[in-house]
């Protein structure tokens, strides 16, 4: 049986991890290599690298970025932000990304899907999915792009299940309403896309604590994502893991 | 034979979509200096050979077709020269796959892959316990991290196999001297899957006579 995944986020721009990070023993944080490593050697399932360079000249970064990362780490790395055509996937995975996740561009142009799958299979191909809660009040929720600057009016659920079909091996689910709050994870949110689609979830946006991820795992989520909690050093790998296993998860330890 | 000091070498066959950064770091992590290769004389000839694959089964046989790697790459699985092949390679040396029903594998072992059914997530993704069976030397317990929609039901006769369960036992690995078929990335399996990694090296290099 397939464990659950804990998930570090990096977000990197430029080339530095742009979120406060407060290591101990780590000479210079803002490194997202010796980040990585550090969360590898704390027990964590996999990475996720996030370029939030809004520049070509960032982007350059993003695959050098990849690169060094790659060098010294022995776990999955998920790497998204910017890719717009199946050759910028290439770049990501030539440089030592095992997957990369689309967003924007796929809701401009869901094909991108498609092309990366086939290209390089669909275990690559990974939904970047950020959606909130209508504004209207009406039921569901909506898709929004452009770092939740513009919403689609696309049904959430119904994106789900068209990016799996053109060959998404999984899902990042992040709750544009819940991210950075801290007040948990979108439950509901996570229910539903869970029992919309085959592929695997990962839950995103809003995690402030292993009883978050917990509560993600039991509505459906196949992998936890979290950033700030691991970054500030309020809580390691393995709390969360420890939460999870008292919780009756099974975990990779 | 290289010269004391230098690292030794591993070919890797460059099956064409696969991304193979990861499978370089790893075997750098594991100490050995890799590079790429398409050419069948040294696909036939090398001491130590790595088979990657992601992507469709399809895809990767008509690669190995056209480059004419697929016999003298049957042929080494077959006479027993060092050999580790990962995720789709281990599909690859089966007969067929449900992937691509109408293409030929290198059918190097009786079998079919088949989809994943029941009630779990496709592909498989993530990390899942692995127990090696009777007659494993290289594989061990432990988590390996996975990425798979096919698999191999049964182990095929002659090899020794480790298992793991995704709606019913799969195979996730199996051996027979020193050549080595994962279904999982040992690249991407931490220190656990690097320590795989070094012993297929030091197994390879034995029975490669030590010609480094």
């Amino acid at each position: 049986m397939v464990t659950v995944r804990v998930i570090p986020c990096l977000d990197v721009r430029d080339g530095r991890v742009v979120k406060g990070v407060k290591f101990q023993g780590l000479r210079d944080a803002g490194d997202p290599a010796g980040l990585a490593w550090n969360y590898e050697a704390q027990g964590a399932d996999e990475l996720v690298l996030l370029d939030v360079s809004a520049t070509p000249e960032g982007r350059g970064h993003a695959v050098r970025t990849v690169a060094a990362v790659r060098a010294g780490l022995g776990i999955p790395m998920t790497v998204g932000g910017g890719v717009r055509v199946a050759a910028d996937a290439g770049a990501l995975l030539e440089a030592g990304a095992d997957k990369v996740s689309v967003n924007t561009a796929a809701v401009e142009r869901p094909a991108l899907i498609s092309e990366i799958a086939e290209r390089f299979g669909s275990q690559c191909a990974v939904l970047a999915l950020d959606a909130a809660r209508r504004a209207d009040g009406g039921p569901g929720w909506e898709v929004v792009v452009l770092s939740g600057t513009s919403r689609t009016g696309m049904d959430a659920i119904g994106w789900a299940r068209e990016a799996a079909g053109r060959g998404a091996g999984e899902i990042l689910l992040t709750s544009w309403d819940r991210d950075g709050t801290g007040t948990g994870y979108d439950l509901d949110l996570v229910a539903a896309i869970s029992r919309a689609v085959r592929v695997p979830v990962i839950a995103s946006g809003g995690a402030s604590g292993p009883g978050h991820l917990l509560a993600a795992v039991r509505a459906g989520a196949d992998a936890v994502l979290a950033a700030s909690i691991f970054h500030y050093g309020r809580y390691a790998i393995a709390d969360v893991k420890d939460t999870l296993e008292a919780g009756g998860v099974r975990v990779r330890r | 034979m290289s010269a004391p000091g230098t690292l030794p070498g591993v070919v890797i066959v460059r099956t064409g979509t696969a991304n193979l950064a990861s499978v370089v770091a790893g075997l750098a992590r594991a100490g050995a200096a890799a590079r790429l290769t398409e050419d069948p004389a040294e696909v036939a000839s090398a001491p130590r050979l790595v088979l990657p694959g992601v992507g469709a089964l399809g895809a990767a046989m008509e690669r190995l077709d056209a480059l004419g790697l697929s016999g003298p790459l049957a042929d080494r699985v077959r006479a027993g020269r060092p050999t580790l092949a990962v995720c789709l390679g281990l599909q690859l040396l089966a007969e067929r796959s449900d992937e691509s029903p109408g293409v030929p594998a290198l059918g190097v072992v009786p079998g079919n892959a088949t989809r994943f059914s029941g009630p779990v997530r496709v592909p498989q993704l993530g990390w899942n316990r692995v127990v090696p069976g009777p007659g494993c030397r290289l594989l061990e317990e432990g988590f390996a991290y996975f990425a798979n929609s096919y698999r191999l039901e049964a182990p095929p006769p002659g090899w020794s196999a480790a298992l793991a369960d995704h709606g019913g036992p799969f195979v996730a690995a199996m051996e027979r001297g020193p050549v080595l078929a994962c279904q999982f990335h040992p690249e991407l399996s931490g220190a656990w899957g690097l320590s795989l990694l070094r012993r297929w090296l030091a197994v390879a290099d034995e029975a490669a006579g030590g010609a480094w």
